[in-house]
C-alpha cells in the first residue's frame, strides 16, 4: 500500500510518501520526500506502531463541576488508547482535584500516567 | 439609574485573549483595570478543549485547554487583577461607556481604554442552507463539545460531522473514544479546512472516511434525526445528480466555521472588516474609534491558542500605553495593508511607518513551495519568504520591521502568481 503522511516532527512539514505492507502491524517498505533523519524515525514508528496521546474526562464525586478532564502524559501506541478508555471510565475521584494530580499510572501496561488537567474544588 | 463608576482599562471576555490583555496591561503599568466575564468561571471557550496540543510556542509542553487558561489565570491571580465573573457587557458607545450587569444589577462604567475579547461563536445551521425538516439531534461542533465535555452528555450514538473544521475532527475522535460510531465527515470544499495533523490523529487513526467535495443536501426524521442525504458538489459546488446517497445517523455535528463575536462594537460603530468579521486595526491592535482595542477571536479566528496570547498581550501593552500617553500623532497617519493575490485577508489592516510590525495572513488555497511577498506600491518587492506549505487552515506570520514601512503609503501581500 502507499499513502502521503506529513511529518509532523518540525514545523517543515514535509510531505512523506510512504510504501508499506498491509497487516497489522503494517511494515514499512520504501519511503521519499523526509528532509533528515528524525523524519525517517518518524515514519517507520508512523507506519509500524504510532504512538498517541489523548485527553477525556472522569466523573467526579462532590466537585463543583461534574467532570475533571484527564490526559495522558506520554504517548501511547495507538492500539491501546482503547484498553485505556477502559481504565479511565471505571474512575470516580474525589474532589478536590488539582491540575497535576495522578489517577493512574501504567494503565493497560503502557509507560503513561493520567493526571488531571482542571481545577475541580469540593461542594460544601 | 445605574450606578456610575469610572476606571482607567476594562477587558471585555475572560478568554486566553482577555486573560493575557490584562496580564500585559498589568505588567506595563496599568494598576486600575477589571476583567469582565460572564461566565462563571474564567478561561474561556479553552475549558472545554480537552485535548493537549496548546502552548507548544509559549511553554514549549503539549498541554490541554484548561491548563493552558489556568496558566495565566494564576498570573491574574498573582498580579491581584481585579475580575467580574457573571457579569456581562450588554452595551458600549464610541466614548468608552459600556454597561454592564451583574445578576440583575446594571453598573455604567466609563473607561479609559476597552480591550476587546469577546472570542467567537460558530456558524450555525440557520446560517447555512440546509433544506429539510428540523429534528432533535442537530448540533453545532463546539455545542457538542461542550454536552461531553463539561456536562458529561452524549449527544448520540451514530454521527455525522458537516465540516473539517478542527473542532469537528477533535470531536470525532472524541464521540469515537466515547462509544459512539462516526459515519462519516463531509467536506463541501475539495480540501479539508483542518489541520493534517488532526486529519491524520482524529480520522485517519479511527478509520473515519473525510469525503471531500461532498455536502447534505437533506435533513430526514421528524422528532429525532434519522439520516442526511448527502452528494458530491462539482467546481461550483453544486450538487451532482445521481451522486446523491442516504446515510443512517442520529446525530449531525456542523463544523462550518467561526464567526468573530461583535455585537458590542458594531454598536460603537467600530469598522468591522467583511472578510474576517473583527474590527480593522493597526498594529497596535487598536480599533477605528480610539482608545479601543480587540484581539484573539473577536479579531479574527486564529488556529493557535499561542498566537491568541501573543496578539493579546501586544493590545494589553498598547491599552497601557494609550492610557498613559494618549495617543500619538504618528499612529495617525498609517500605512494600509491589502491582500493581493492569493491572500485572504491580512492583520493588521493598518501600521504605522517606523513601528515593527507582525504580519498576520491567510491565505486562500492550499500549495506547496509556494513564496510569499509583499510589495510597496510600485510593485517593488519589500520582503518575501518561500514556505514549504501554505494552508488556508495555518496562519502565516511574517515579521516586518518598522523602518520597511518608512514612507510607504500602501502595502500588498500576496502569494506570488
Ligand atoms: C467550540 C470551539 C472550539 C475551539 N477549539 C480550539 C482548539 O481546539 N484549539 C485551538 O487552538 N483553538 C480552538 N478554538 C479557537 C479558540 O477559541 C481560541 O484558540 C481561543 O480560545 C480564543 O480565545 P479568546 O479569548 O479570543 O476567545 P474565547 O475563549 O471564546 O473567550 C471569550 C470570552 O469572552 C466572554 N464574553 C463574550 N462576550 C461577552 C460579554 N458581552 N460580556 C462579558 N463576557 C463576554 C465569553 O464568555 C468567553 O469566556 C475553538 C473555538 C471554539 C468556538
Ligand atoms: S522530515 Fe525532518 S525536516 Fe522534514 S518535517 Fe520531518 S523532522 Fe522536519
Amino acid at each position: 500500500m502507499k499513502n502521503e503522511f506529513l511529518c509532523v516532527v518540525c514545523p517543515n512539514g514535509c510531505l512523506i510518501d510512504a510504501e508499506f505492507t498491509e497487516g497489522k502491524p503494517p511494515k514499512l517498505i520504501a519511503f521519499e520526500g523526509h528532509k533528515c533523519q528524525r523524519g525517517e524515525v518518524w515514519i517507520r514508528q508512523e507506519i509500524e506502531n504510532p504512538m498517541r496521546t489523548f485527553s477525556s474526562n472522569v466523573l467526579v464525586e462532590n466537585g463543583n463541576c461534574i467532570t475533571a478532564s484527564v490526559r495522558t502524559t506520554k504517548p501511547v501506541p495507538l492500539a491501546r488508547v482503547m484498553d485505556i478508555m477502559d481504565e479511565i471510565r471505571k474512575l470516580y475521584p474525589k474532589a478536590p482535584l488539582h491540575v497535576g494530580d495522578v489517577l493512574l499510572n501504567n494503565p493497560a501496561g503502557t509507560d503513561t500516567s493520567i493526571i488531571v488537567t482542571r481545577e475541580v474544588e469540593q461542594t460544601r | 439609574m445605574p450606578e456610575r463608576i469610572k476606571k482607567d482599562l476594562i477587558i471585555i471576555g475572560g478568554g486566553p485573549a482577555g486573560l493575557a490583555a490584562a496580564v500585559a496591561a498589568k505588567k506595563a503599568g496599568c494598576r486600575d483595570l477589571l476583567l469582565i466575564e460572564r461566565d462563571k468561571m474564567l478561561g474561556g471557550i479553552l475549558n472545554q478543549c480537552i485535548h493537549d496540543g496548546f502552548g507548544l510556542h509559549r511553554f514549549g509542553e503539549a498541554l490541554s485547554g484548561p491548563e493552558y487558561a489556568q496558566r495565566y489565570i494564576d498570573m491574574i491571580h498573582e498580579l491581584e487583577i481585579p475580575v467580574a465573573l457573571n457579569t456581562i457587557v450588554l452595551s458600549m458607545n464610541d466614548h468608552r461607556r459600556v454597561l454592564v450587569s451583574t445578576m440583575g444589577s446594571l453598573q455604567e462604567i466609563e473607561a479609559g481604554a476597552i480591550i476587546l475579547a469577546m472570542g467567537c461563536r460558530e456558524r450555525a445551521r440557520g446560517a447555512l442552507s440546509i433544506p429539510g425538516n428540523r429534528p432533535s439531534g442537530v448540533y453545532t461542533a463546539g455545542a457538542a463539545q461542550n454536552f461531553v465535555n463539561m456536562e458529561n452528555i452524549m449527544p448520540g450514538k451514530r454521527v455525522v460531522i458537516l465540516g473539517s473544521g478542527d473542532i469537528g475532527l477533535i470531536m470525532a475522535r472524541r464521540m469515537t473514544l466515547e462509544g459512539a460510531k462516526v459515519e462519516a465527515v463531509f467536506e463541501l470544499l475539495p480540501y479539508s479546512s483542518g489541520l493534517p495533523r488532526n486529519i491524520q490523529q482524529c480520522l485517519v487513526d479511527y478509520e473515519i472516511p473525510l469525503h471531500l467535495s461532498t455536502t447534505i443536501i437533506d435533513i430526514h426524521g421528524m422528532d429525532r434525526l434519522e439520516g442526511v442525504t448527502v452528494a458530491q458538489v462539482d467546481e461550483k459546488r453544486t450538487p451532482i445528480a445521481g451522486t446523491e446517497r442516504f446515510v443512517p445517523c442520529d446525530t449531525l455535528l456542523l463544523s462550518v466555521g467561526l464567526i468573530p463575536e461583535n455585537e458590542l462594537a458594531r454598536e460603537a460603530g467600530i469598522e468591522l472588516h467583511p472578510v474576517t468579521g473583527g474590527a480593522v486595526v493597526d498594529d497596535s491592535c487598536m480599533t477605528s474609534v480610539r482608545g479601543i482595542f480587540s484581539c484573539g477571536n473577536a479579531l479574527h479566528v486564529h488556529d493557535l491558542v499561542d498566537w491568541v496570547s501573543e496578539e493579546a498581550e501586544r493590545a494589553g501593552v498598547n491599552a497601557a500605553e494609550f492610557i498613559r500617553a494618549g495617543q500619538d500623532e504618528a499612529a495617525r497617519r498609517t500605512v494600509e495593508i491589502t491582500p493581493g493575490c492569493g491572500v485572504r485577508y491580512t492583520l493588521p489592516q493598518k501600521a504605522v511607518p517606523g513601528h515593527d510590525t507582525p504580519l498576520a495572513f491567510r491565505v486562500t488555497e492550499p500549495s506547496r513551495n509556494g513564496v510569499v511577498q509583499v510589495l510597496d506600491s510600485s510593485g517593488g518587492v519589500i520582503a518575501e519568504e518561500t514556505h514549504a506549505r501554505l494552508h488556508p487552515a495555518e496562519m502565516v506570520w511574517m515579521a516586518l520591521k518598522g523602518e520597511q514601512l518608512a514612507g510607504l503609503e500602501r502595502l500588498e501581500v500576496r502569494v506570488r502568481p
